[in-house]
């Protein structure tokens, strides 16, 4: 029976330590089964200090009103909306990872999806909060939602970009969580069945009862490649819609259709970001290096480059077309982004996204623990600059001179984006402590196909066919003398397995 | 497995290939297989086993159709019949500022009505308890389940010798 199996050769393994599946169990499950660590405690009390002051903050907002905030009659977005589009960018590497890479069978995938998922949802549940407060009266937020009511019934505006946001986004964080609790209710019984007492108690309620019988493997993942299948142009609706909310207005330097490609690739590029931001600090912590690799750093900053540059490339487009539009107006807005008030903001965008990500060309930067963390946090000011470039600078110049005003947050708006990191990393670390950080089937599953040790066999396998000798970049690989592969390398074999 | 208790003989093997080599064995010797629990998905398992393929995707694409119908039903009737208001100069029945929320719901119905079914159908849920078989089925273990229910004597050994001509590293008796 030619079960064998092959990997290219010049692949790097993606797990490395020449693991067994209980090993991985033990790694994986270990940081949620020990007494939390100092660092963790650490964390989540700043978490919760930023929780508390943000707090306070909100609770003004929502007792005083907007007024508490600093817009002004032109300037009515400011950094609510900033936030609410930055958090929404973050959110969409998880499902870039998962549903996108998942389709390109990209294994690599498999170590960060399950962190990436969750971070996706926590940050869907940050963004929601800034429409939320910005309409005044958070207590009619259900006024969004058409519901038979009493005052007519007069329904929502199906035509608006505004609305079109709310069901995007509902739908996103619904069918985010969906599939990210599908491939956890596995794992969970992993945990369920090491586990005693009333953990034993709660891991069973969460893992639904799970056996691992074949039929439901075989069901589960026809779903999660169907629910991949769904979030890929889901993920994508959602920021194009987003950008929606400014493409359909008529302000000069939002009224373009170059808008929702552009704010996708800036999304997948901060969402990165955030992603290498947590798993670089996650991976140290947690002791799950074996599992998050340099290798899957690297290829993460290989689509942080794609995208920074994709990001660039839009800025310089649009600034072509502002001038070849021939319209003054448009041509002031561009003008005014780079040279007006807010000049500052501008050059921070292009240094944080266009320049400095360019590093990333060079192999030893992408490959720097300390230079990705290092331009990760770069990236994310980037992005939270051009949201406000676009938000803020735009309205404080508007068509009348007249009007024309400047904006600058008020103690209240900056304690209420920091709840929302508060909130974020507060739901995080609960998340690392009771829930396996990295998909532990997932990995069990690529184990034989780019575990190092089983690498190793491979290459002597290509070897002896093909008489090529394959020279690794970096060679850690380990043999295990208790594996056996098969002699023969089977054709049929190659498709299945990669 | 609801109600009623049955015997169960189950084997553990160290390996998917080993496990897969015994899922073919026990097809070739004619034994018929109560189920197979293993800790990852094992690729080319469903077809040893001769299980059926899934119609879980035939469900999704039903559930959103009936999204896309749902969402661009209920704003046409909205817009034309119930409460029918010009926005910019545009038709009431106006078609493009319609797609975006047709494609949303699409998605939501689909996707929720999937889910819901994969665990309706595989008899999961919250709260769910099946009886589990042994503690490192989620771990690194890979079992084979015959139903040994009022089965003579000569037939239960026939699958103790199936699961040592196998190499199945430990094999168990259990009332489920």
């Amino acid at each position: 029976m030619g079960h064998g199996i092959f990997v290219a050769p010049t692949r790097k393994p993606l797990v490395t330590g020449s693991k067994s599946y209980h090993d991985i169990t033990e790694d994986i499950c270990s940081p949620a089964e020990k007494a939390p660590s100092v660092a963790w405690v650490i964390g989540m009390l700043v978490s919760l200090g930023l929780v508390a002051f943000g707090g306070a903050c909100l609770l003004i907002t929502i007792w005083v009103g907007i007024g508490s905030w600093n817009l002004n009659r032109t300037i009515g977005w400011g950094w609510d909306i900033t936030n609410f589009v930055w958090w929404i960018g973050i959110g969409h590497a998880g499902t870039l990872i998962s549903a996108i890479l998942l389709l390109f069978r990209q294994k690599w995938r498999t170590g960060v999806n399950r962190a990436a998922e969750a971070m996706t949802i926590f940050a869907v549940i940050c963004a929601a909060l800034f429409p939320g407060i910005h309409m005044g009266r958070i207590w009619l937020a259900f006024f969004i939602f058409p519901y038979p009511n009493t005052r007519g019934p007069l329904w929502v505006n199906f035509n608006s970009p505004l609305l079109w946001d709310v069901f995007a986004i509902s739908t996103y964080f619904t069918v985010s969580l969906l599939f990210w609790y599908t491939g956890l209710v596995p794992d969970f019984a992993t945990l369920r069945d090491r586990a005693k007492g009333m953990r034993k108690r709660i891991y069973s309620f969460l893992s639904f009862g799970w056996t691992g019988s074949a039929k439901h493997w075989q069901r589960h993942e026809y779903l999660s490649l169907v629910l991949a299948g769904l979030a890929t142009p889901l993920v994508l609706s959602v920021h194009t819609i987003v950008s929606f909310d400014f493409a359909t207005s008529v302000i000069p330097g939002w009224h373009t259709t170059i808008f929702p490609p552009y704010f996708v690739a800036g999304a997948i590029f901060s969402g990165f970001a955030m992603v290498q931001t947590l798993m670089i600090v996650s991976r140290k912590v947690m002791n799950l290096q074996d599992y998050i690799t340099i290798t899957h750093i690297e290829a993460m900053n290989k689509i942080i480059l794609l995208t920074g540059t994709i990001v660039g490339c839009a800025y310089l487009t649009e600034l072509f077309i502002a001038w070849y539009s021939g319209y003054i107006y448009e041509q002031f807005a561009f003008m005014n982004r780079a040279m007006g008030p807010y000049w500052w903001s501008y050059f921070g965008m292009m240094l944080c996204n266009v320049i400095t990500p360019q590093l990333f060309w060079i192999k030893k930067i992408r490959r720097s623990i300390f230079w990705t963390f290092f331009l990760s946090i770069v990236v994310n000011i980037g992005m939270w600059f051009e949201r406000f470039v676009i938000i803020a600078t735009t309205l404080a110049r508007d068509y009348l001179p007249s009007s024309w005003s400047y904006y600058w947050p008020s103690i209240i708006e900056i304690g209420v984006y920091l709840f929302t990191f508060g909130l974020f990393f507060t739901l995080y670390l609960i998340f690392s402590r009771v829930a396996p950080v990295v998909a532990i089937a997932e990995v069990k599953h690529i184990l034989k196909y780019n575990g190092d040790q089983y690498l190793a066999k491979n290459r002597e396998d290509y070897e002896a066919k093909t008489g090529v000798k394959v020279v690794l970049d970096e060679d850690k690989v380990t043999d295990d003398p208790n594996y056996e592969v098969d002699d023969q390398i089977d054709a049929n074999d190659l498709d299945e397995n990669n | 497995m609801k109600g009623k208790h049955k015997d169960i003989l189950f084997g553990l093997y160290n390996d998917e290939t080993e496990l897969l080599d015994a899922v073919h064995t026990a097809h070739e010797d004619g034994l018929e297989i109560m189920d197979v629990y293993t800790p990852f998905p094992v690729h080319g398992l469903d077809e040893a086993m001769g299980l059926s393929e899934s119609r879980l995707h035939i469900a999704g694409f039903v559930y959103g159709m009936l999204g896309i119908m749902t969402a661009f039903g209920f704003m046409t009737w909205v817009f034309t019949r119930d409460w029918p208001i010009i926005f910019g100069g545009k038709p009431y029945w106006s078609v493009p500022a319609f797609i975006p929320i047709s494609f949303e719901l699409t998605v939501l119905f689909s996707a929720v009505g999937m889910v819901v079914t994969f665990y309706v159908i595989c008899g999961l849920g919250p709260g769910v308890k099946n009886p589990i078989l042994h503690d490192r089925i989620t771990d690194d273990k890979f079992c084979v389940a015959f139903e040994t229910d009022g089965l003579a004597k000569d037939k239960i050994d026939g699958y103790r010798s199936f699961f040592s001509k196998t190499g199945a590293s430990e094999v168990f008796e259990k009332n489920i």
